[in-house]
This record gives structure tokens, sequence and C-alpha cells, in this order.
């Protein structure tokens, strides 16, 4: 599937350094599939112990239905598992507009189609009050224009160059391409000398 | 100009440049836990692929392992579930696994050092963050989500952007009571939790140089708390002398092959970096986090900073971190009470982890009301330690000897922190709710600094315990 722009209204999420284990703590990793992640995202923070919705973005009747969520610095750090983005995606989110992002985190995103996709600051704060200000608001995050549109502004987003082109061209549903080049796999890892035993 | 490791295996491995511009790089090893991976098997099964390369993929089973009672099936219905799911994953597709009964089942980014399986010069992968712990070999050895472990079991292979490259250089001596946990902290302190994004860290200098493996494990481990993927030391005579008569290590005259083709992997003196940082290592003192990420960490001599005092992007997590943790800016970090205290964790549970702590509590008391427990990286770890009569040590000082396993660093499994506990852990995150409560909190220092903290109850020079 080829991801050349995402449409939607938006959800801001403040705060810098938001890691994974805070986006879905590891009580929700007991699992064997992604499927019913949604509800877990940011739960921790979302709920208090007796599981009563708390103050949070997620659980702000003004932003049901977002689907591209904006945030600060360095979001998703920590811990590999996918199941952050999983959990982000099966909430209902299906672009992330940020600062910036913790590397395995960005290639998480984009190996499940999701772009992730930075700003600079004052940028990211401006759009964070528009939506405060107009939730209904719609947006459209655009990897071919490089911007995102949203009333009568736009700002300048950027992506690595390989992740913006996997998923416009569509190749960020991986596995596929790789296999096609078997025979060269092959001979990559025939003159390694581990594969040989050293001998 | 020379070429770095960084260069060398990247190239050794690269099968191709794709479309989108990204390298189809071959990994050497590929590293899988029961966390991560059971979605990427299902991926798999449901497209009909099968698993490329089986003999360069190893399991074993370490997040969800309770620590007390291991009887099959688990305590925890959800446990025994993804167990189950490894162990039929593993057998349908034939990969190795290291379970209780091999005696070798442990923390992953324990048993692939100890077992030979890590090696310099391979590429290493394993949907872990920390699997930048191999780096220690002179590997590339780096975290994937499940989307790429699925792409790495059909193919052996990943799409990967080239990082840039930043030397890291600790010049000088290690002061007494400073350990590996105590530089890479003092490292992520000074460069930011966000400054290695995009970068492979390359460490050096004489105090990586006069390390042991384990020490150099523990940098390399930590390398992802400062946001770089990648982190690794050149292979050198050290690196050489642990692998020598590992189980899976080569043997004989192709030992020999291997060395030759290790050392020529290393970074050619003129290598290209794209940045350099130096840091002078008899400066450091025994560090112990304050707040919600390892960055925010102070020598044990210092006191808190006031976020008005640190750069304009760390003030706002600062004051959320003050306010998670009940501290305040000003006040000494030495001398903070404690409830519980951890030793164990991918980053500091190996054999030399165990016995610095243990000359720490030998012939001593835990503190009355703090909970302290020991959990060895492996079973193999604990059976050499065992030999050593460590156990013996910690348990006559009041400290629970444990099975091996991930533990409360993540909580996955019953160790846990309880409300508002805060902990002294020889683990690798402080993040909010990391350790098993939304509330709790966690103070992230070397192990034998852990022992201190258990010992007087409260955080605690352990140099003063050295005398």
């Amino acid at each position: 599937m080829k991801i050349n722009s995402v449409s939607g209204r938006g959800l801001p999420l403040p705060g810098n350094d938001i890691d994974t284990d805070r986006i879905i703590p590891a009580r929700y990793l007991k699992c064997v599939t992604f499927d019913d992640l949604g509800q877990y995202a940011f739960y921790d923070v979302r709920f208090d112990e007796n599981d009563k919705p708390k103050d949070h973005p997620f659980n702000d009747p003004r932003y049901k239905g977002a689907s591209i969520l904006i945030v600060g610095r360095n979001f998703g750090c920590g811990s590999s598992r996918e199941h952050a983005p999983q959990s982000i995606k099966r909430f209902g989110i299906n672009a992330i507009v940020g600062v910036s992002f913790a590397e395995i985190f960005a290639d998480n995103c984009t190996a499940i189609g999701i772009p992730a996709v930075t700003a600079e600051q004052g940028d990211i704060d401006n759009l964070m009050n528009f939506v405060k200000d107009d939730p209904a608001c719609d947006m459209t995050v655009d990897l071919n224009k490089n911007e995102v549109a949203y009333g009568d502004f736009q700002i300048s987003i950027r992506l690595p160059e390989q992740s913006r082109s996997a998923l416009v061209n569509g190749s960020w549903d991986s596995t596929a391409e790789l296999l096609s080049a078997k025979d060269r796999i092959q001979e990559t890892a025939s003159k390694l000398p581990y594969n040989n035993n050293f001998s | 100009m020379g070429k770095s490791l960084l260069d060398k295996v990247w190239d050794a491995h690269k099968v191709r440049t794709l479309p989108s511009g990204k390298d189809q790089v071959f990994i050497g090893l590929h590293l899988i836990h029961e966390v991560t991976s059971p979605q990427a098997f299902a991926m798999i099964r449901e497209k009909g692929w099968k698993v490329m390369y089986p003999q360069n993929t190893f399991a074993t089973v370490d997040h969800i392992v309770p620590t007390q009672n291991q009887a099959r099936p688990f305590a925890d219905p959800l446990a025994e579930e993804m167990m189950q799911a490894l162990e039929k994953n593993t057998k349908e597709f034939g990969i190795k696994m290291f379970d209780f009964a091999t005696k070798k089942q442990g923390i992953v980014h324990v048993i692939g050092p100890e077992m030979g399986l890590t090696k310099p010069g391979m590429t290493i992968a394993c949907g872990d963050s920390h699997t930048s712990t191999h780096g220690a070999f002179g590997s590339l050895a780096f975290g994937i989500g499940t989307t790429q472990i699925r792409d790495l079991l059909a193919t052996q292979t990943l799409a990967l952007s080239k990082p840039k490259l930043r030397r890291i250089s600790i010049t000088e001596k290690l002061g007494k009571g400073v350990f590996a946990k105590d530089v890479i902290l003092a490292i992520i302190r000074k460069l930011g939790v966000n400054g290695g994004i995009g970068h492979c860290y390359e460490y050096g200098g004489a105090v990586l140089d006069g390390m042991t493996m384990e020490e150099r494990l523990t940098i390399c481990n930590m390398s992802i708390e400062g946001g770089a993927r990648i982190g690794y030391v050149n292979p050198d005579k050290t690196t050489f002398e642990y692998l020598k008569g590992r189980e899976l290590s080569p043997k004989g005259k192709e030992f020999d092959n291997a060395t030759t083709w290790w050392s020529s992997m290393a970074s050619d003196a003129n290598a290209r970096y794209n940045d350099k940082v130096e840091m002078d290592g008899s400066k450091i003192e025994p560090m112990v986090t304050w707040g919600i990420n390892p960055g925010q960490s102070v020598g044990v001599g210092e006191n808190l900073p006031n976020p008005e005092s640190l750069p304009v992007n760390d003030r706002e997590t600062a004051s959320e971190a003050y306010e998670h943790m009940s501290l305040k800016p000003g006040q000494p970090i030495r001398g903070t009470e404690i409830n519980v205290a951890f030793i164990g964790s991918c980053t500091n549970s190996r054999i030399s982890d165990l016995r610095e702590a243990a000359k720490v509590a030998q012939g001593r008391q835990v503190a009355k009301g703090v909970r302290a427990f020991v959990v060895p990286g492996s079973q193999q770890v604990d059976l050499a330690a065992r030999k050593e009569g460590l156990d013996k040590i910690f348990t006559e000082a009041g400290f629970d000897w444990r099975n091996a396993g991930c533990s409360m660093c993540l909580a996955m499994n019953p160790d846990k922190l309880k409300g508002r506990e805060i902990s002294a852990s020889s683990s690798n995150r402080n993040f909010k709710g990391r350790q098993g409560s939304a509330t709790g909190r966690t103070l992230l220092m070397s192990p034998a600094m852990v022992a201190a903290a258990a010992i007087n109850g409260k955080v605690t020079d352990v140099r003063e315990l050295m005398k």
C-alpha cells in the first residue's frame, strides 16, 4: 500500500522524552497478538489505580476520532517494543508529527505504515495550540509536499528520505522486497567467515 | 582515509542498496525471546514463509520468567502462554532454544556472550533495545521491532540506514569504587538521552582498553539509553581471550583463523568519525540517577541540580522528575532512603557484578525494612556464583537469591515495586512505572552501590564501605 498522505483531526500530546514504558506499560506486553492493544495505550497516565479515567488527551472527548498525533521531543525513547506504535495505531492514529523521535520507535512506525514526521519546535507549538483551540479542524500530512496543512497554515515537515520513499512507494511492508534477493543474500552469507566456521 | 569497524562490518554484510535508498544487510546472529517474537512467527506462518537461516537463530526465555517458583505451568497463565508459544515456534521452525532444561537459559544479552555466540565482526539483531550490549565484542548489534523480526526470520536480512559514527574516548584511569556502570551513566549525562539518535557510538580510550569484557558489556548495554541504537568497542586481545574455549567459539586452527579476521575488522588508526568526544575517566564519581530518565544523574557526592541550571530543553522533564520522585533541587542524593535493592538485569548481572556487590555485602546485614534480592543473569552465572559461595554471602547478609531472568528491570514477571516504593537498582531504566508500579521510583547505580544502599537503607557512597 502506498502512503502519500494522511488526513484527519489532530490529537496534541505535550511533553518530551515520553518513553515506551509510558506508551504501553510492560504488563500489557504479555500477549501473543497486537490486536487488543489500542485500549492500553498510555494506560497508567490515562487511568488511576481503580481504572478511573484521568485527565489525559487520549481521554478528552474533544479529540475523539482524531488520527494525527502531535508530540514533543525524543518521543518513543526506551525499549524496542513494537507494542508501543501498535497500541497507538490500534487506538486510531495513522500519522505522528513531533519535534523528534527515538530511532527504533521511528523505524517501527515506518515498518507498520505510520509516517512519523518531524517539524521545528515552534511549528509544533503552534500546531498544538491551533488544535487545542479548534479540535474539529482537519489537517493533512503530505509526504510529497513535505508539509502539514491545517486551516490556512502549512508547516514544513521532515522524514528521513529512505523512510519517506518506502512509505510513498509502498515498500514499507518490506519482507517481499527483501526476499526477492534470495540469491544475493546467500552469496553475501557464504562470504562471511563465521558462516563457514572459519575453516 | 582508513575505515572504521562500522564501515567494514557494514560493507561485509551489505547485500544491496534498495530502491528506497536503505541498504539490505545480512544479519549474522538473530536472538529471540518470548515477548517480541510470537507476532512475528504468526506473520510468517500466515504467509507460508520459512525461517531462512535457523542455524543463525537462537532463542531463550527471560522477560516473563518468575525468579522464584519456575515450576510449569507458570502461575501467571499469560506468561505460560508466551512460554508455550516460544516452545512451539522454535520447534516448528528448527531454532535452537536455551530453556531451563539446558541449564543455559538466561537473559538473552547475558547468554549470547557466555555461550560464544556473540563474536566480533558480526551483525546481531534481537527484538530488544539492549541488543547494543553485544557491541562489546566489536559487532554491530541493535534492537529491532516485531515487524523487523518477521523480515529477519524470513530473509535473514533487514532494510537499514547506516548511522553516523561518534568516537567516545574515556581517558586516564577510573578511581576506586567507580565501575563501568558509572562511566556509561556519566557519558549519558554529558551527551543526553537523545544525543545519540542517528549515531553509532565507538567507545575507546585507556579506560575501555583496560576493561574486562564484562565491563565493556555494561557500557555497550546502555548505548540505547543515550539514544544510540548501536555501540561497540573494537575487538582486541581481551576479546579473543574471553572467546577462547567458549562452547560455541571456533576451536584450534579455526580459532586462529577467526582471530585474524576479527582483528582485521577493527577500526583503522585513521578511520573517519563524524565527531569525537573525550572524557577524563579519573573525574568520574560513583553515579546515581535521581529522575525519570537515565540522563538525570549526579555523582554520589553532588547535590541535585536546580532545573534553571540545566539546558533549556531539559528543564521541563526535570520538573516532572522532581514531582514524580518527591525529591528537591539542592538536596544531596546521598542519604535518600530506599525500600528495595535489586541487583540484576542485562546491564549488571554477570559474575563480576555479583562479586563486586558481594564484597560490599560480606559480613554485613541488609537494613531493616529493605527488601533486597540478587538475580543472576543466567543459569550459568548462577552456577558459577554458587561455586564461589557468593549466594551464601548474599543470603547471610539478608538478600534473597533468585533464579535467572530479567526480574524487576521491567516487571513483566512477579518481581515488582509496590506503590510509591523506591528502589536502588542495578538495571538500566528509571522511567515512570518501569519497575511495575505506576507511582514507583527507581535510582539507577552500580551493583556495588546497590549493595551499599541495601546495607545502610539509604543511598551511600560505596567507597566508605570499601576501606
